[in-house]
């Protein structure tokens, strides 16, 4: 897709914001490159290849990484603990988690073994998990080249809260129309300092994340991609407090799209900022690493903040994001930054100033496969002023070439969507595309005009901000309640306690490995 | 007087309806949803579209004529308390009335794990457009999340000097959230903090009744916002301050 520079926007002001940017991500990243968290050391088992539960359904990673805590020294990493067991046991691996779970092997108290050797004997257990991943990168490619790829992706969202169910309906999306598939999380699982497990039939407002779900339903997309002869991407949320976890498994399942953003947790889910920013970086290393695009959630800050005065806080978080994104080896084509329709309909040219958002979003970001959000804020119980909302936000969508589109659902604000809903969604967003498809090319703006003008005034409040922060630092900024007008403060929020700085000889084998290989 | 729906006449009793069915979008599918929608009562059903969603499962939009009347002289309306102020409406209040900041602390309390309810309540983010409680200006709101434990609230009760608390309960077994809400209610009183609180409950399966009954000053249950839950508290700290 061609991309225009209809909105003859200031480059130097754009380059000075990623300056800016750069330097806020930067700092914050020295502050992460010293610490581990209990999410992080999880991951690593996981990488391993740990996995399973106990009788009370603790996670075996969980175990594992309350054993160091308790009885060791999480700031050298798992990494040192797991190769110490596997060596003074002389077990492999999975033999070790059946003894464990059977209490007649111990995770801490082994002799101590060397960084070198704990890389060594972890090795083989690394060496498969990543050829997994690797093969599930490859399995995306080909399907993508064997059938190819639409610039502008439909997708929806399933959440029944069982995940059989949850294909049903998932199928059903596809043959209609969609590309893109998310299984909305169970509400509160974000805040759940563990990952569940097996399949699930039960939920509130959506489907429990576990790498047995995301098989079942990689498995019906894999059979409908067939049938429909297009690629079917499945999405879910590295978010919470257990976001490289949930990246691992998206890697490991082949999960195609994952919300990761650098700061949601800390603003919409009051998880600790330290603990947040720890996680991110790894669960980023790994989407990266694993071909999967991630989502960004500056949406949301239009769902609480003012989506005209707040324009801006969109822009900057988006530079921000981009950042973060690079210093975990994220490239730019597989940022899905975020962004939504969400102005009052009642403001006089309210549409025109989502166009210049979107535009802008477009120009500043071309390569990024940015992801726009639906109205959802104005949508009421009337379900037909909805659906025609979201007719404009297809138009929209359509005119200024975004690539991943959300489609909004006429139900918003009532339930989680019926199969009719998303069928009508479907509908109406192929209609547009249909009747407007070339329309971005087509289009420009007048200099100087609305769009123009409201594109330019978002750009340089973006800049003000980014200025300001970069002068403090992020940490200060999201105390002072920057983004989304949320406070928080360094040391509040959940989390903080799974927090670590680390040893000097802190050994994180999976980290290394990616790190050694970035794409 | 009896009323019907007004189509286009008074009283023509003319309705429209969606439905999807899980067969496939033929000829039979559309008889199917006729039959349903004269089940429903709908005379002269007319299925005025109907479109494949998937291979197994169609929509239909359907007009029909309902056979049935209502009186609205017999329907009773329950009173539903105040009815809630905005955000706006309610801040101002509390900088009119009050003079200073109003102080939440809520929480899932017991075994419960979800924290839907109160974070509907509380978050920023809200529910369904409706802002949580920390979004409001002159409100402190406290989020303690869930599996709570009535001796952990109550100390965050005490140490941040809280003017209302709200228990959420979710989801709970065998009653088991009655017996907690109980003891709740017991350790405030052994504490004498329990007339220095407003205490309020809610939940999917919470009333005013059923919170009035168990001690609690209101219960709020399915479809109320972060705002009914402030009008009311903010209401009551302004009577409870005039009576002195």
């Amino acid at each position: 897709m061609n991309i225009y520079d209809k909105l003859n926007l200031d480059r130097s002001k754009i380059d000075a914001c990623r300056s800016y940017a750069k330097t806020i991500g930067e700092t914050t990243q020295g502050f992460i490159d010293r610490h581990t968290t209990v999410a992080v050391e999880r991951t690593v088992c996981r990488l391993a290849g740990v996995d399973g539960v106990d009788r009370f359904d603790v996670p075996v990673p969980n175990l594992f990484v309350d054993e160091v805590r308790k009885k060791g020294d999480l700031a050298r990493g798992i990494s040192v603990y797991l190769a110490a067991a596997l060596k003074g046991t002389g077990l492999a691996l999975p033999e070790f988690v059946t003894r464990y779970l059977a209490g007649t092997v111990r995770l801490v108290g082994h002799p101590s073994v060397t960084a070198a050797e704990a890389r060594a004997i972890l090795k083989p257990y690394l060496d498969a998990a990543f050829a997994k991943i690797d093969a599930n990168r490859r399995k995306r490619e080909d399907a993508i080249a064997r059938f190819g790829k639409r610039d502008c992706e439909l997708y929806v969202i399933v959440a029944t809260g069982n995940i059989y169910e949850d294909t049903v309906q998932a199928q059903a999306a596809a043959e209609a129309g969609a590309d893109i598939i998310a299984v909305i999380r169970s509400t509160g699982q974000s805040l759940l300092d563990y990952v569940p497990y097996g399949a699930t039939t039960e939920g509130f407002g959506g489907t429990f994340a576990t790498q047995e779900n995301f098989r079942i339903m990689r498995k019906a997309l894999d059979e409908t991609s067939e049938k429909v002869g297009r690629y079917l991407k499945l999405v879910n949320y590295a978010s919470g407090l257990c976001m490289p976890e949930i990246a691992a498994m998206g890697a490991l399942e082949r999960l195609d799209v994952m919300l990761n953003d650098s700061m949601y947790g800390i603003i919409f889910r009051d998880i600790n900022m330290q603990r947040t920013f720890v996680d991110q970086y790894f669960s980023r290393t790994l989407n990266g690493y694993s071909g999967i695009v991630i989502n960004t959630g500056e949406d949301n800050y239009l769902t609480t903040a003012d989506a005209v005065d707040k324009a801006h806080t969109v822009l900057a978080s988006q530079f921000i994001n981009e950042r973060f994104a690079l210093l975990a080896g994220i490239p730019p084509a597989q940022m899905g930054l975020g962004h939504a329709f969400e102005i009052d309909p009642a403001i006089p040219n309210g549409f025109l100033y989502e166009i210049a958002q979107a535009e802008m979003a477009r120009e500043i970001f071309p390569e990024a496969p940015l992801k726009y959000m639906p109205p959802t804020k104005h949508s009421t119980g009337n379900v037909f002023q909805t659906h025609a909302m979201d007719t404009m936000f297809n138009v929209a969508t359509t005119m200024t070439g975004q690539s991943i589109h959300l489609l909004g659902m006429m139900t918003e604000a009532i339930h989680t969507p019926f199969l009719s809903d998303r069928h009508l969604a479907i509908e109406n967003a192929k209609m547009v595309r249909t009747t407007m498809g070339g329309i971005y090319d087509e289009i420009r703006f007048k200099p100087e005009g609305i769009v123009a003008n409201r594109a330019r005034e978002v750009l340089d409040g973006a800049y003000g901000l980014l200025r300001s922060i970069a002068e403090t630092s992020l940490f200060e900024a999201l105390e002072q309640g920057v983004f989304a007008d949320v406070r928080r403060p360094r040391d509040g929020g959940k989390g903080l306690d799974g927090v670590f700085r680390k040893d000097p000889g802190y050994v994180n084998a999976a980290m290394e490995r990616m790190q050694g290989v970035r794409r | 007087m009896n009323v019907r729906p007004y189509g286009d006449t008074s009283n023509d009793g003319k309705v429209q309806l969606s439905f999807t069915l899980p067969v496939p979008a033929d000829a039979k599918g559309i008889e199917c949803a006729r039959a349903f929608a004269k089940k429903m009562g709908l005379a002269d059903a007319t299925v005025v579209h109907s479109d494949p969603v998937g291979d197994r499962h169609s929509f239909y939009v359907v007009y029909g004529t309902t056979t049935h009347t209502v009186d609205p002289d017999e329907i009773a309306v329950s009173d539903a308390g105040p009815l809630a102020l905005s955000m706006e409406e309610i801040e101002t209040l509390i900088a009119e009335r009050l003079g200073r900041d109003v102080v939440f602390v809520g929480a899932s309390t017991g075994t419960d794990a979800h924290t839907v309810g109160i974070d509907a309540i509380m978050n920023m983010k809200g529910y369904a457009g409706h802002y949580g409680l920390e979004r409001y200006k002159h409100v402190k709101a406290y989020n303690m999340g869930s599996q709570v434990s009535n001796e952990a609230f109550i100390r965050k009760a005490k140490e941040v000097a809280a003017d209302v608390l709200l228990v959420s309960q979710t989801v709970t077994q065998k009653d088991v959230h009655l017996a907690n809400m109980i003891e709740l209610v017991e350790l405030l009183e052994a504490e004498k903090m329990r007339d220095d609180v407003i205490l309020i409950a809610g939940g999917a399966r919470i009333t005013h009744e059923l919170a009035k009954e168990l001690g609690y000053d209101a219960g709020f249950g399915p479809r109320k916002y972060a705002e009914d839950v402030a009008t009311y508290a903010v209401l009551e700290l302004i009577a409870r301050k005039n009576r002195g």
